[in-house]
């Protein structure tokens, strides 16, 4: 069983080839990977003295999670939790409304080109924003409350939903399209026969899913003053109310994870 | 689709008598909740500030341009901040993600009952608590700065990347396992031959997609004081000086157009 | 060289998936192991080398007793039997060369296998087998560049990187072409008898096995129904292993489902 070497014949080396094949480049990633990690963490500027002090903090808000206070703030905690329940519902059906048109208007396969590009416009815009910087500026214009809240998520919505559904709009199959036009079909007919059918289980799916990311982001907005439990939750961390602020926090957790695992559910039998 | 005949004619409707009750009465249900949402909303809004909406829309446009251009020297560093907050926080989550992925995943666990229960918990309780609210929490243990900020990203992303890392880990090819099995090779071996070449792949993708959706993430973290360019922003937004917010609006773009080509071309390159 | 005595395995609550399995190695003894799919060839070599568990009986490896090992001791044991796969079972993003050195891992501590620092002695086997299987330039190509056949005699040289005692190979043929199939068993068959190797081979392709094996072992239901020369299958043989039905196109339809 032994096939040792032949004699005769030099012995050949084997090493692993390298994932980056000109030894060159290879070294100068590494060096700077390095140069980055040494440049970066150094320029963190970390007050130790300050960490250090902040640990008590952190026990006291950790021993909070094991006894979270729901009742000294009861009120305020059910309160901010409807408004962003109802910001919620409301942004995303506004956002949908908005959505179905920019989406249709988003496929090529439906839309003439001036069309098209306008509404990629408008996606690529509302898509390019983090949800906060929105709520900024609809605070500014529409004032404090849960009203610039619903614009930021209905906003945000638009290029979410459009984006997603002209995607499936493009992916469609041609087919029923062209026997519907072939029937004389008006063009507001031919959306509702040939490309709702085909499009409608995955727009609602989307729009679940839509709905879940909307119940997080409400949760948040309200640090900047667009409504919701978020703005709640800023005023317990600046009193330092741990017992208040642990409790909202694990409202949010469970409401998010059991929003998760509704719309997955949903989304699961929609298919 | 119930199909019926009368005096020798058949006719047809889409849905029966009952199906289509439970229809409605399942719209009239999301309707009554809409109405009562938006009540709830416009009673906590002041209509006098949203009919002024417009004016102060256009004002706020006016004052945006020109941007401060004179700002920009200011920027660089809290820029870079922000880099660092995204890139670090990414890297100690991948750290940590990767393994949490192999103690969570059902064929490499080390304990079913014991360990899997845990690591799953963790990664849902990271997911479910949005970055700015571990910023949050975190500002107020460690103070202000960027090490608040790195820390909630980190937080935030290891639930992101062990999810998405353990269900590759789940979803490996069985067969060469076995093989490798029968070499005689130990456990970690195994893992290290069979398991990760297989999840290689996924692993990159999902670490560079969450290091992109981190570089947004992070440009907002400074609103609760955890660095980065945020600070600035929230600075700028409270007093007014609309010509410097429109500059950091300007660099948050270009920034995120940056980090989402790096990204997708790395994702391009690891298939 | 192998001996098995009494082996039974049931899966769960269901019936014997293996019954009181008997069967003699001798030392550079090549056996094939026919029969039904279910019948439970895959479960039997699985057994040997414990990637199923056996309910009960025993297995001598030489003078090794494997199904009293603990985890350590079989690893040890498990370098002794080198294994074919039916669909190769390469690790498809490592090239051929690291596929090949797996085979190595029971012998090599984890921060050489992690590094890829094999001794050079290992790398000499290696590029020896990539040779005789004949694959000389191909040890940094990734396993998934290579066509069926290429793949298999990879996967016969990382059985064979092992040093082994003994050959379990399962189902080498089934997801090749007819022409691809019989090198590979001229090539299993060719080393086996180079290097004094006994090995047990699971086929579904009865025509193969009587070509390249001199026993040929027949499994119905878990149990054994022939042992003895490949000549004496005789028709009623056949029908006992299969079942009533033509065996010859039952084992086409096999091989037309499986390919």
């Amino acid at each position: 069983m032994n096939t040792g070497a032949v004699p005769g014949r030099a012995r050949r080396q084997w090493r692993r080839p390298p994932l980056i094949a000109d030894r060159r480049l290879r070294w100068a990633l590494y060096l700077s990977l390095v140069l980055y990690l040494v440049v970066g963490i150094g320029s963190l500027e970390v007050n130790w003295q300050r960490v250090v002090d902040g640990l008590d903090r952190g026990a006291a808000f950790a021993g909070a999670l094991l006894r979270p206070d729901f009742s000294s703030r009861g009120p305020e905690i059910l309160e901010g939790l409807l408004e962003s329940l109802s910001m919620t519902l409301t942004a995303t059906v506004i956002g949908l409304l908005l959505a179905v048109p920019v989406a249709i208007g988003a496929a090529r396969n439906l839309a003439p080109l001036p069309v098209y590009v306008l509404c990629r416009g408008i996606i690529a815009v509302s898509r390019s924003f983090q949800e906060i910087i929105i709520a900024i500026l609809f605070v500014a214009m529409l004032g404090f409350g849960p009203l610039a809240g619903v614009a930021t998520l209905a906003f945000a919505s638009i290029g979410f939903i459009a984006k997603l559904l002209a995607e499936d709009i493009e992916a469609m199959d041609p087919k029923p399209i062209d026997a519907i036009r072939a029937s004389g079909a008006p063009p507001g007919l031919l959306l509702n026969w040939a490309v709702q059918p085909q499009v409608l289980p995955r727009l609602a799916g989307i729009t679940l899913y839509r709905l879940d990311i909307n119940f997080r982001e409400a949760a948040i907005i309200g640090i900047v003053g667009a409504g919701g439990i978020g703005a709640t939750l800023n005023t317990a961390f600046d009193r330092y109310e741990y017992g208040t602020a642990a409790a909202i926090l694990l409202l949010i957790i469970i409401l998010v994870m059991s929003a998760e695992y509704a719309s997955g559910i949903l989304r699961e039998r929609l298919r | 689709m119930p199909v019926w005949s009368e005096q020798g004619r058949r006719y047809w409707k889409r849905l029966s008598g009952r199906d289509s009750l439970l229809r409605w009465f399942g719209w009239l249900l999301l309707v009554l909740l809409l109405v009562w949402s938006w009540h709830l909303i416009s009673e906590r809004t002041i209509w006098v500030f949203v009919l002024d909406a417009p004016a102060q829309g256009a004002d706020l446009i006016e004052r945006m341009f020109p941007p401060r251009w004179d700002y920009m020297p200011q920027l660089w560093r809290p820029l870079w901040d922000t880099l660092n907050i995204a890139t670090l926080g990414t890297m100690i989550a991948v750290l940590l993600g990767t393994p949490l992925a192999f103690l969570a995943a059902r064929n490499t666990t080390p304990s079913v009952t014991l360990v899997r229960p845990v690591a799953l918990l963790i990664i849902v309780g990271s997911r479910s608590i949005n970055s700015l609210i571990w910023a949050l929490l975190l500002v107020l243990i460690f103070g202000p700065g960027v090490l608040a900020g790195v820390i909630a990203i980190a937080l935030r992303s290891i639930g992101f990347i062990g999810k998405l890392v353990y269900e590759a880990i789940e979803e490996s090819d069985r067969r060469p396992v076995e093989a490798i099995t029968a070499t005689g090779a130990s456990a970690a071996q195994l893992r290290l031959y069979a398991i990760v070449p297989q999840v290689l792949p996924a692993w990159v993708g999902t670490s560079v997609y969450r290091w992109d959706i981190n570089i947004r993430e992070a440009t907002v973290l400074g609103l609760v004081g955890a660095g980065g360019i945020g600070v600035e922003l929230m600075a700028s937004v409270n007093t007014l000086a609309w010509g410097q917010v429109s500059l950091i609006f300007g660099l948050i773009l270009l920034t995120v157009l940056f980090s989402e080509w790096v990204s997708a071309r790395v994702r391009a390159a690891t298939i | 060289m192998l001996r098995i005595e009494a082996l039974c395995k049931r899966y769960g609550r269901d019936a014997l998936a293996l019954d009181d399995v008997r069967l003699n190695l001798a030392a550079g003894e090549v056996i094939a192991l026919i029969g039904p799919s279910g019948a439970g060839k895959s479960t039997l070599i699985r057994c040997i080398n414990r990637l199923v568990e056996p309910t009960s009986g025993k297995i001598w490896l030489g003078d090794t007793e494997l199904t009293s090992l603990n985890s350590r001791a079989l690893r040890k044991a498990r370098r002794r039997i080198g294994m074919i796969f039916q669909e190769f079972a390469l690790v498809e993003r490592l090239s051929v060369m690291e596929n090949l050195l797996s085979g190595r891992l029971g012998y090599v501590g984890f921060w050489r296998a992690a590094l890829r620092k094999f001794p050079q002695s290992d790398i000499d086997r290696a590029f020896d087998l990539l040779d005789r299987v004949g694959l000389p330039d191909y040890a940094d190509r990734r396993a998934d560049a290579l066509s069926g056949g290429q793949r298999q005699r990879v996967g016969i040289a990382r059985a064979l990187m092992q040093t082994p005692d003994m050959l379990l190979v399962d189902e080498p043929t089934a997801s090749l072409d007819p022409r691809t199939s019989r090198q590979i068993m001229r090539l299993i068959s060719e080393i086996c008898a180079e290097q004094g190797l006994p090995a047990i081979i699971n086929i579904h392709d009865v025509p193969l096995a009587q070509r390249y094996c001199r026993r040929i072992v027949g499994l119905r239901q878990g149990r054994i129904v022939y042992d003895g020369p490949a000549e004496g299958l005789s028709a009623e043989v056949l029908t006992d292993i299969y079942g009533a039905e033509d065996w010859e196109a039952s084992s086409r339809a096999d091989e037309g489902a499986e390919a």
